[in-house]
C-alpha cells in the first residue's frame, strides 16, 4: 500500500467516523476535528524533506493497510500480561486492548480525582474537554492533526485542586495478534489543578507479530504549584512503531519530571514540547535509549521559556548497537523577557555497533541576556582506558563493558522516583545488555 | 616469578622497548627508574596486558608460563596487579560494587564461590584502615572527583584486597605529598611477604626511602642499561640521569 492510498483511506474513514457521531458533529470539539482533518489532508504525512523529519523516514511504516477502526471483542488474561504492569504495588490502571478500553483489566476512579477514558470524559467532563482539548498540542504538525481528527479514545486524568493521587497510574495499550495491522491513535488529556500531584507510567505493548502503528498525542496541563511525574517505557516488539507527541504546559511553581526509556520498537519518534507559562516552574526531561539491530529512535524536544525564573534540565543518553540509529534534536527557546532562566541540556551517546549511528543537534535560541544556558552533545565509544582499568582488576571484557554501559544508563534510571519501576528498568537494561548483575550500582 | 627475556615492543611502528631482560623472584622488590619517555609505563602496561602494544620479540613469563597471549583479566586472575599512574575515573560505578565485581570475578576464575557479603565488607574495612581511608569512599563513584592522593591510595587499597602475587606500582609516588606518600608506603610495606613481589616504577629516589628495594634498574631508551642495589638510586638522585647518558655515549 502506498502512502497516498493510506492517506485516502484515512479521509474516507473520517467520513465514516463522522457518520457515527450523530449530534456531536455540531460541537466545538468536532469543529476542531474537522479542521484538523483538512489540515492533515493538505499536509499529508511528513517526509524527510521536512527539517523536523530529516533523519526519520516514516515511509516504511506507512506501507501497510492498517485498520483504522477497532473491534472490541478482545479479551486478555491478566496472568499473561501481568509482567507489563508494576504488579507488586497497587496502581490505578487505564488499559486498552487494540484501542478499545478494557474495563476488565482497568482500575479507574472518580473519587477525589478522575482517572478514566477520554471517551467517558466526552460525556462526563465536557467542560474540561472544551477548556483544554487542542490547546497545547502543536496544531501545525500533520501527525498531531491526524490524531486530533480521530480523537475519541485515550486516557483522561484530572486531579482536583490540592489532591494527591494516592497510587501511581498506569496507562497501557495492548495490541494482539488477531487484530491484524492496526493504526492506533490514542489521545490523552491530563489536567493537574492547583497544588495537586500524580505519578503516571505509560507504555505500548504489541503482543502479536503484525505491524502496529501508534500515532499518539498527549496534552498535559500542570497548573500552579502542581507536580507531575511521567515515565514512559518503550520496549515494544520489532513490528511495532510509535510516533508520540506530548505537549506540557506549566504554570507558576509547578514541577514536572518526564523520563522516557526507549529500549525497543521498530521506529520510535518522540516529540516532547514544554512551555513555561508561569514563573518559578521547573522541568526535568530525561531519556535513556538502548538499541540494537533494526531499531530507530528519534527524540525531538522543545523547551519554551516564555516567562522569567524557570528552570529546565534535560539529560538524554543513548547506547547504540548493531545497525541501530538514533536522533536527538533538542530545542531550547528563551524568549526576550524570560530573564533568570536556567536551561541545561545534555545528550551523550555511545556507539557500539559498527553500523550504528546517531545524529544529534542542540538548538538554542536565546533572546534574553540574563540567563544560564548550556548544552553538551557527545558521540563516542567506550573508553579504552576505562576498559583496561576494569579488566586489569580481573573483570572480564563482557562484564567490564556492561558495567560501564550500566553505569551510563543508571544515571538516568536513578532519577525515577518510583522504586518498583527503577527495579524493572534495571532488569530490562541488564537483559538488553545481556548481563546478569546482582547489584545495585 | 616474573621472567622477561629480550622483550621488544612497539606501538604504531614506534619501537618503545628494545630488549628488556628482567627477573623478579618471590619476595623481591625491584625499582625501575629512568627519565621520561624511556619506556617505564609501556613496560608496566605490557606486563598487565594492554593490547595496543605489540610484542615484536622476546617473551614474558609469569610463574613459568608465557603470559603474552593472556587477556588483562586472565593476568589479574593469575595474580598480577598494576597500580595505574593515572587511575581512571568511572562515574556511576560505586567503589563497593566495583570491588565486589572485581573480587568475585577473580574468585570465579579460580573456581571459588563468591565472597560472603559480610566477610567482604569486613575485609574492605580492614584495608581502608590500613590506608587511613574513610569508609565514605566505598559509596563514592570509582575515582570520580578523587584527589591525586586519594586515587593512589585507592589503588593500594585495591591491591591490599586482591592480594596479588606480583604488584607493579607505576609512579604511585608521583603527585603525592609527603603524608600521603608515607601512608601509601607503609601500606605497601605491610603487604610485603616472602611470597609477594613488587616492581616499583618511579622517577624519584624519594619513594625508595620508604620502600626499600632489593634491586634498582635504570631504564633508558627501551633498555635496562644498569642494575644494582639501592645505592644506585642514591647515585641517580645526586648525579641525575645525564651521568648515565654520558657513560653510554662514551661506550
Amino acid at each position: 500500500m502506498s502512502l497516498e492510498l493510506l492517506a485516502d483511506k484515512l479521509s474516507s474513514s473520517f467520513i465514516l467516523f463522522e457518520n457515527e457521531l450523530n449530534g456531536e458533529t455540531k460541537t466545538d470539539l468536532h469543529r476542531i476535528r474537522r479542521e484538523s482533518m483538512e489540515h492533515f489532508e493538505k499536509l499529508g504525512f511528513p517526509s524527510m524533506r521536512h527539517e523536523d523529519w530529516k533523519y526519520t523516514n516514516l515511509k516504511p511504516i506507512l506501507k501497510y493497510d492498517y485498520r483504522v477502526f477497532h473491534k472490541g471483542d478482545q479479551s486478555l488474561d491478566f496472568s499473561d500480561i501481568k509482567k507489563y504492569f508494576i504488579h507488586d504495588i497497587d496502581t490505578y490502571k487505564i488499559v486498552f486492548v487494540n484501542g478499545i478500553f478494557s474495563s476488565w483489566l482497568s482500575e479507574t476512579t472518580h473519587q477525589g480525582y478522575d482517572i478514566c477514558t477520554f471517551s467517558a470524559a466526552l460525556c462526563r467532563h465536557r467542560d474540561t474537554i472544551d477548556g483544554y482539548f487542542g490547546k497545547a498540542a502543536d496544531a501545525s504538525s500533520s501527525m498531531v492533526a491526524l490524531n486530533t481528527a480521530f480523537a475519541q479514545e485515550g486516557a483522561f486524568i484530572r486531579v482536583a485542586k490540592g489532591m494527591s493521587v494516592v497510587k501511581p497510574i498506569e496507562i497501557i495499550h495492548f495490541t494482539t495478534e488477531d487484530a491484524g495491522s492496526l493504526l492506533n491513535q490514542p489521545r490523552n488529556l491530563i489536567v493537574l489543578e492547583e497544588g495537586s500531584d500524580v505519578q503516571i507510567i505509560e507504555r505500548h505493548q504489541s503482543l502479536g507479530s503484525n505491524p502496529v502503528f501508534t500515532n499518539a498525542v498527549s496534552e498535559i496541563f500542570v497548573n500552579a504549584n502542581a507536580s507531575l511525574e511521567l515515565y514512559r517505557v518503550q520496549n515494544d516488539s520489532n513490528s511495532a512503531s510509535i510516533v508520540d507527541h506530548t505537549s506540557v504546559q506549566q504554570h507558576r511553581d509547578s514541577r514536572v519530571r518526564t523520563a522516557v526509556f526507549s529500549f525497543g520498537g521498530k521506529l520510535v519518534r518522540n516529540d516532547l514540547n514544554f512551555a513555561f507559562l508561569g514563573e518559578n516552574a521547573e522541568a526535568h526531561l530525561d531519556g535513556l535509549t538502548l538499541l540494537n539491530n533494526g531499531q530507530h529512535v528519534d527524540h525531538h524536544t522543545k523547551v519554551d521559556h516564555r516567562v522569567p525564573h524557570c528552570n529546565s534540565f534535560e539529560m538524554y543518553k543513548g547506547i547504540y548497537d548493531g545497525n541501530s540509529k538514533g536522533v536527538f534534536n533538542g530545542q531550547i527557546m528563551v524568549r526576550p523577557h524570560a530573564q533568570k532562566t536556567n536551561a541545561f541540556q545534555q545528550n551523550n551517546n555511545i556507539i557500539l555497533g559498527e553500523k550504528a549511528s546517531v545524529d544529534t543537534k542542540p538548538q538554542l535560541e536565546i533572546f534574553a541576556d540574563d540567563v544560564k544556558c548550556s548544552h553538551g552533545c557527545t558521540v563516542g565509544q567506550l573508553d579504552d582506558e576505562a576498559m583496561f582499568y576494569l579488566r586489569s582488576r580481573g573483570i572480564p571484557e563482557h562484564e567490564a563493558k556492561a558495567l560501564l554501559l550500566y553505569a551510563i544508563g543508571d544515571e538516568v534510571i536513578e532519577k525515577v522516583r518510583l522504586k518498583e519501576l527503577r527495579t524493572r528498568l534495571h532488569k530490562l537494561m541488564a537483559k538488553k545488555l545481556n548481563v546478569d548483575f546482582q547489584m545495585e550500582i | 616469578m616474573l621472567y622477561i627475556k629480550n622483550l621488544h615492543a612497539s606501538i604504531e611502528d614506534n619501537k618503545i622497548l628494545k630488549g628488556i631482560n628482567l627477573e623478579v623472584k618471590p619476595g623481591e622488590v625491584h625499582a625501575i627508574m629512568g627519565p621520561n619517555g624511556s619506556g617505564k609505563s609501556t613496560l608496566s602496561s605490557i606486563i598487565a596486558g594492554r593490547d595496543e602494544y605489540e610484542i615484536t620479540e622476546g617473551s614474558i613469563e609469569f610463574e613459568n608460563e608465557d603470559i603474552s597471549s593472556l587477556t588483562p583479566e586472565e593476568r589479574a586472575h593469575a595474580g598480577i596487579f598494576l597500580s595505574f599512574q593515572y587511575p581512571v575515573e568511572i562515574p556511576g560505578v560505586s567503589l563497593t560494587n566495583f570491588i565486589k565485581t572485581s573480587m568475585n570475578e577473580t574468585r570465579k576464575a579460580k573456581g571459588l564461590e563468591p565472597y560472603p557479603a559480610k566477610d567482604l565488607l569486613k575485609r574492605m574495612r580492614d584495608c581502608l584502615e590500613l590506608l587511613d581511608m574513610d569508609k565514605g569512599f566505598l559509596s563514592r563513584s570509582l575515582n570520580e572527583g578523587f584527589s591525586g592522593g586519594e586515587k593512589k591510595r585507592n589503588e593500594i587499597f585495591q591491591m591490599a584486597l586482591l592480594e596479588p602475587k606480583l604488584a607493579i606500582l607505576d609512579e604511585t609516588d608521583s603527585g603525592l605529598d609527603i603524608d600521603a606518600l608515607r601512608i601509601v608506603a607503609s601500606g605497601v610495606n605491610k603487604l610485603r611477604s616472602p611470597e609477594k613481589s613488587f616492581v616499583l616504577i618511579t622517577h624519584y629516589q624519594r619513594l625508595l626511602n620508604y620502600i626499600e628495594p632489593d634491586f634498582v634498574h635504570v631504564l633508558y631508551d627501551g633498555k635496562i642499561v644498569r642494575s644494582g642495589g639501592k645505592e644506585l638510586a642514591h647515585q641517580l638522585e645526586s648525579k641525575g640521569y645525564d651521568w648515565i647518558k654520558q657513560e653510554l655515549a662514551e661506550v
